[in-house]
């Protein structure tokens, strides 16, 4: 993997810092996937350049889709009322695709704070934040979310007033959640361009909070 | 596994290597063709049982799930598999030489 020690950020482009090579060793599970791509391209069932360039399309996918959504949400109220009828719908008048799946969009509100997992595997809203994060694969993730949710936000860096009602909620492979941070406060005025910068990829999976106005 | 007890959130957060980033290019291409649903993964991982889930990678859990949905839908048999496995293994000793024919 092309790997830039002079990149500012140290982000693929997935958004992801970069993982260390994995070139010492051919492991069996390698082997097979090897195996099941050049036997599909070899019986004309997929081509090497439709892989390719599903994989392109993947890694464009990244937190600033779903980034686009909320700052419009939080500056279009056309735009978010209609967001919470469809987000399938809304999304896809912006460009974002999710095919057949249905898209909850889960609003914050002071009093309440919205937290995504999927208990059963790894459904994500990929087509608007990109791959999912490998913690949010993470067995810990996946069953201590529906048990102590305040715990897994502290290690987060996330605490919440006593008085917010924490809720989660569980993906399925048809459904898509995406959480809908607070507008930070000291943003009057800025345009969405401006407010999408502060929507993190945490706060839309609700492990994290926008970034804050100094 | 939701509501069971676990250890803390890893931290880990990287891109992923190219052949993770095929095992899903391929789910997603071969589901987008029919030849199998992402119910049919799922049923291949409940499978697998709680230990493969600790000793097994995302991914690795992935393409063992895709494979053995593909052989049911008959896209190629066991025996194809075992014998691209073992011409790919005799290409050379890492992902990159293994990789290219």
């Amino acid at each position: 993997m092309p790997h830039d020690h002079h990149d500012h950020d140290h982000l693929s482009p997935s958004g992801h810092p970069y993982r260390a090579d994995q070139d010492t060793g051919l492991s069996y599970w390698q082997t097979m996937e090897i195996a099941v791509r050049e036997l599909l391209i070899d019986k004309g069932v997929l081509t090497a350049d439709q892989i390719a360039r599903q994989i392109t399309a993947m890694d464009e996918r990244t937190p600033a889709n779903g980034a686009a959504v909320v700052a419009r949400y939080w500056t279009d109220p056309e735009f978010a009322a209609a967001l919470l009828q469809d987000g399938r719908q809304a999304v896809s008048a912006m460009g974002f695709d999710l095919g057949p799946m249905h898209l909850i969009a889960l609003p914050n509100t002071p009093d309440v704070h919205n937290m995504v997992v999927c208990t059963l595997c790894s459904c994500y809203p990929r087509n608007l934040l990109g791959l999912p994060p490998d913690w949010y694969k993470s067995r810990a993730y996946r069953a201590r979310t529906v048990r102590e949710p305040r715990k897994v936000l502290a290690e987060f860096g996330v605490t919440l007033p006593t008085t917010t009602h924490v809720r989660v909620h569980d993906s399925t492979a048809d459904m898509r959640y995406i959480v809908l941070p607070n507008r930070p406060t000291g943003t009057m005025g800025w345009d969405v361009d401006q407010l999408a910068a502060l929507v993190t990829r945490d706060s839309m999976i609700g492990t994290g909070l926008p970034k804050s106005v100094a | 596994m939701g509501g069971t007890l676990a250890g803390p959130v890893p931290g880990d957060d990287h891109d992923f290597a190219l052949w993770e980033k095929r095992v899903d290019a391929l789910m997603v291409l071969c589901s987008g063709k029919g030849l199998f649903t992402v119910d049919g993964l799922r049923r291949v991982l409940e499978d697998m049982g709680p230990e493969a889930f600790a000793s097994r990678t995302y991914y690795e859990r992935w393409i063992a799930a895709i494979c053995q949905n593909l052989i049911e839908a008959g896209a190629f048999t066991t025996a194809e598999l075992a014998e691209r496995m073992s011409d790919i293994e005799a290409r050379g000793q890492t992902y990159a030489d293994a990789a290219s024919r």
